[in-house]
This record gives structure tokens, sequence and C-alpha cells, in this order.
């Protein structure tokens, strides 16, 4: 019981970092430019797409990894120019129907482009075996290192924000935008700095996923209203509250789904407790996501009295 | 005439026109011999209801709800709860649908109002995703494949087996969902909802709370929109979660920026003619959401203020509904 209970704990922290990945780029898009970006899981989606075409293409994992990660940097941008730096100063009702369009369009795009079909790309040999974990158990080496890349991104993003210049004025440009301007900062550049950044990081999660979940057209839907509920949770604008909320609600969800069945045995028969189980566990980071709103309605380190 | 006759607003006249313009579908439909016509026609209606509860609060109330969806699912599940129970007639469902509603509107919108801006458009967002996945984890209705029903319901004790016979009824409906809006957005509360979407500080300073104005309007809606629901599960004789998806969210306020938003009668144009464009865009290609996703792209980005500007400068849009 305890083996598995540790199994689902690295999974809900793998998943947790991969929504991390996902979310840190997008709150910092919705906490410095106030822009509700509903197609940042496209990019989490073509990411998967070119790794799997690059990989399928080269043959190699890590050729296609370093293909991948600039297509994706270059898309992201390509989106940028075109349409998003169009919609910063719009209502968010203009921002939600844009990138809802785009959500469309893209989507319906990657179906054209590569069939609804799921694909496959290959793990690479040097972390496809598994290493013994306490006891009999064994975890595979692949998903451990995606749990370390993960990581690794993120004490980066914290040296790069809270060490460096850029860093500094993306704190700036997060809590008070028109005052930094006024002091002689491109925002806009900074901005599309940060948005690059923001679509590489989603481009990755997707690209270091794919040999684990088959790349589907439905991916990046699925993940982008997970993301959504880290940030709401974290709190809009804070990488410190992204990371924490993102192993929170990878961790509760992945426990929640095998552990609430178990749990709920102890209280009432085993079939109501499966069936509870089965009703509640898609819900819990929902009700999570509930719970703190209604103890902070910013979110778990938002700004006291922001929008 | 005398100059003491009531005056009709020409909003109000335009509706009425539309209302019976729809009202002579299925009579169309039976003389060119297309029965499908008049089913098309009965899901834009459908559609026109939905589109006005999330007026009230999207174009009234300026809370842009990204999960509105959820209360269809709640009113197509209580044509399929009910039917269950051994309660077919329609009023029955539409009170059980609205009862679900109203208690998950309730909460979820006095979570929901407690922020602004991003938050509330991720966060309803959130709450209808939670919807869909309870239903999706009801093995018993069908999980994610959804339930086809046994029939449609009874309109007390009067069949709505035929297509035509469901269709005036749904026509019926939406009149009495374009009026109860009308009267309630031009009322004391519609009033003060507007003033809240003008300016919420200057409502406040004259002594209003905002809250319990945003959240019954929030409730009313998510009601109304049940009604839509119980109407679309007669309409396709199945239910399943894929009404309340989160696309379908998005679609609801295509729709109604179609029209133009904040005018009840746009709102009700705005989703007859997107769904229709809808039927045919899909009968003219598979990947029709590609065009579609474009063509919003780009009337967004080049029309000056989004769609609602280019409604309004076609003069669809305007200050009262």
């Amino acid at each position: 019981m305890f083996n598995l209970f540790l199994l689902q704990l690295l999974n809900g922290a793998q998943f947790g970092i991969l929504l991390f990945l996902v979310a840190a780029g997008l709150t910092l898009v919705f906490g410095i430019m106030d822009f509700i970006n509903l197609a940042h899981g496209v990019l989490y989606m073509v990411g998967a797409y070119l790794m799997a075409t690059f990989a399928g293409m080269t043959g190699n994992y890590w050729l296609g990894l370093m293909l991948a990660l600039p297509a994706t940097l270059i898309f992201g941008l390509v989106l940028e120019f075109l349409v998003f730096r169009r919609l910063y100063d719009r209502s968010h009702l203009d921002q939600v129907l844009a990138t809802f369009g785009l959500i469309l369009m893209l989507s319906e795009g990657v179906r054209i482009l590569w069939g609804s079909a799921p694909l496959n790309v290959e793990m690479p040999e040097l972390l496809s075996g598994s290493v013994p974990l306490a006891g009999p158990l064994k975890y595979p080496v692949y998903r451990i290192a995606v749990i370390a890349a993960g990581l690794a991104s993120a004490v980066g993003l914290w040296a790069l924000i809270n060490h460096t210049r850029a860093g500094m004025l993306l704190r700036a440009g997060a809590s008070n935008r028109p005052m930094v301007a006024a002091l002689g900062v491109d925002i806009s550049r900074l901005f599309m700095l940060v948005f690059a950044g923001g679509a590489m990081l989603a481009g990755f999660a997707g690209a270091i996923v794919a040999p684990i979940l088959s790349v589907d057209p439905g991916m990046g839907e699925s993940i982008l209203i997970l993301t959504f509920v880290v940030i709401v949770i974290g709190g809009v604008g804070s990488i410190r509250g992204a990371f924490l909320a993102a192993i929170l609600v990878g961790v509760v969800d992945t426990v929640g789904r095998t552990f609430g069945p178990i749990w709920l045995r102890m209280v009432m028969d085993p079939s109501a407790a499966a069936q509870t189980g089965r009703m509640l566990a898609p819900m819990l980071v929902y009700l999570l996501m509930a719970a703190v709103l209604f103890y902070s309605p910013t979110g778990l380190f938002g700004r006291r009295g922001a929008k | 005439m005398s100059r003491f006759a009531p005056q009709i607003a020409p909003r109000l006249k335009a509706a009425l026109a539309i209302l019976v313009l729809m009202a002579l579908v299925p009579v169309a439909a039976h003389a060119i011999g297309d029965p499908f016509l008049s089913v098309i026609a009965n899901r834009m209606l459908v559609f026109a209801i939905a589109a006005l509860s999330l007026d009230l609060i999207l174009g009234y109330g300026a809370m842009v709800s990204f999960g509105h969806a959820a209360y269809l699912g709640f009113g197509a599940y209580a044509v399929a709860l009910g039917a269950r129970w051994g309660v077919t007639d329609l009023l029955a469902q539409i009170l059980l649908g609205m009862v679900f509603s109203a208690a998950f509107a309730l909460v979820t919108g006095a979570i929901s109002l407690r922020t602004r801006g991003v938050y509330f458009i991720m966060i309803t967002l959130a709450f209808a995703q939670m919807a869909y996945f309870f239903f999706v984890s009801q093995g018993s209705l069908g999980g994610d494949d959804g339930v086809a029903l046994q029939g449609r319901s009874t309109l007390l004790g009067l069949s709505l087996d035929g297509d035509v016979t469901l269709y005036y009824v749904t026509l019926g409906a939406l009149a009495l969902v374009y009026a109860g809006l009308y009267r309630l957005t031009g009322s004391r509360f519609g009033r003060v909802l507007k003033g809240t979407r003008e300016n919420s500080l200057r409502m406040q300073a004259m002594g209003y709370r905002p809250f319990p104005y945003q959240l019954v309007a929030y409730v009313i809606a998510g009601c109304l929109c049940s009604v839509a629901g119980v109407l679309l599960a007669n309409l396709t004789e199945y239910v399943s979660p894929a009404y309340m998806g989160w696309h379908r969210s998005g679609e609801m306020i295509v729709m109604l920026v179609f029209g133009g938003i904040g005018t009840l009668t746009g709102a009700m144009a705005g989703a007859l003619v997107a769904v229709g464009l809808e039927e045919v865009l899909a009968a003219f290609s598979e990947h029709w959401r590609l065009g579609f996703g474009l063509a919003l792209v780009l009337v967004v980005l080049f029309s000056p203020e989004g769609l609602t500007g280019l409604a309004k400068r076609l003069g669809i849009g305007g200050k009262h509904g």
C-alpha cells in the first residue's frame, strides 16, 4: 500500500511538473498584460506534434527535441506577431473570442496536417529502463527524467526572474505596468520575450510528455483547463504560486483517482465507495480551487486588490 | 392614430418579425417537402433561448462567463433523469432543470463573483468543466457516451413526438423567455445591472451593492439556459456530456457577439444566424472549423471594436433591447 502511494505520489509530481511548465508562461502573460489567452494549450500540443514529426524524421529523440524546441519558439513568436500583440488593449471579451477562434483554427489545422489518429514517439534508449524503488517496486527512468527536467526549468526560471535585470523588469511589470513603461522600458518587447519563453516552455512540456502519452489533437485542451485551475489557485502572475499549485493539483488529481475509493471504503461499503470515488476523483481539483478561492479570491500568492 | 397610442420600440418590432418569420418555417418546410429544415430551425430556436439567457449576464451584467453550456447540460440531464423517475411532463422537467441550475449557479456564482476579469472567465470555465466531469463519471447515465431517451416528453398530456408540435412549443418558449427578459432588463433590477456594468463604483456610491444583483442575474441566466437544455434533449432525443463541453460555451459567446451584445433582439438574431451558418458550413466541409476560427480571429482583429463594433456599425447593436 505504501509502495502504491509512493508510486502515485511520483506520478502526481511528474504531472504537476508538466502543468507547471505550461502554466509558467501563461501566468506571466495574464499577470503582466492582463491578457486572457485560451490558445496557450495549443502551443503544448504543437510542441508534441513537432516533436513527433522531427523525432520520426531524424529517427533520434535528442535531435527531435533539439529541432522541436526552436520550432515551437518560432511558432509562438509568429502567433504573437500576427495575432496577440493586436489584442493587448482590447476587452477581455475580444481576447476570449479571438483566442477561441485561434484554438478552433489550429486544432483543425493539426487534424488536417497530421490526422486525428494518435501518434507515438519512441523513448530514447538511454532513458527507457526503470530503477528499483523501495522493495520490489520499480519506477521508469523516463518519468524521473521528466521530473528532473521540470525541476531544472523551475530553478532556471527562478534564477532568471529573481537575479537578472530582465527578471527584475518583469516583476516590476507584473505589479505596475504603466509605471514601468513610464520609466522608459519597452514593455511590448519585454512582453514578446515573456511570451516566447512561455511558448517554448509549453512546447517543451508537450515534447517531453510525447513518449509517455499519445499525441492527439485534444491534448492541448485537456491540459489548458487544468492550467487555468493551477493559475487561479496560485494567483495570477506568480511563478512561485504556479509552481506550488501545479504540484498540488498534479498530486491531488493523481492520488485522488487511485486512493479516493480506497479511503472512502473505510467509511462506506465497497460498492458505494467505488462509485462515490469515481464521481469525486475528477472533481477534486475543482473543489480544491473553489476552497482556495473561498478563502482568498486572488489565489494563494495573488496580489491583494488585484482585478 | 392618436398620439397617445403606445409606441412599440423598433427593436421589439424586429423581434416580433423574427418570431413570426420563424413561425412560418414548418409551413415552408412542408411546402418544399424538406422536413429536415424545421429540425435545423428548431435547433436555431433552442440556441436562441440559450443566447438570450447568456446575454443577461454577459451583455447586461458584463460578466464574461465561459461556462454557460453547463446549464444546457443540466436541462438535458433533467430530461433523462426525469424520464427515469417517471416524470415525463415538460414543465416538470423544466422545473427540475431549473432546480439543478439554480443550486449550481448559486454556489459557483457566489464564489466566482468574488473575482473579476480574467479570474472570472477562468473560474466559470473550470466550474463548468467540473459539472462536465461529474456527468462523464455517471456510469448509470451512459458516462462519456451519453444516453438515448426512450421518447420525448409530454406537455400537459400533449405528446411532443411530432416535430412540428415540438417546434411550436420551442417557439413559444423562446417568445416567453424574450418577453420575460425584455421586462426584466427594463425593470429597476435590469437598470441596476446595467449601471453596474457601466460603472460599478458609482453604483456603489449610490448605495447599491452589486453582488446580490449580479448573483440573482447569474442564477436567472442559468435557469433560463436550462430550459434550452430541456428542449435540446427533446429535439435530439439524446443526452450526453458533450452538450456542456467548453467548446459549446465558447460557441454560445460567439453567437451572442454575432448579433450584438447587450441587446435581446441581437442575441436572438445572432444565435439564429450562427447556428444556421454552422449547419451550412458543416455540410460544406468537415474542416469548417478552420474557416470559422479564421473568420473569428480576423473579425476581432480588424474590426476596431471587435465584433461588437461591427454589429453596431451595421446598426444591429444599440442601447436598449
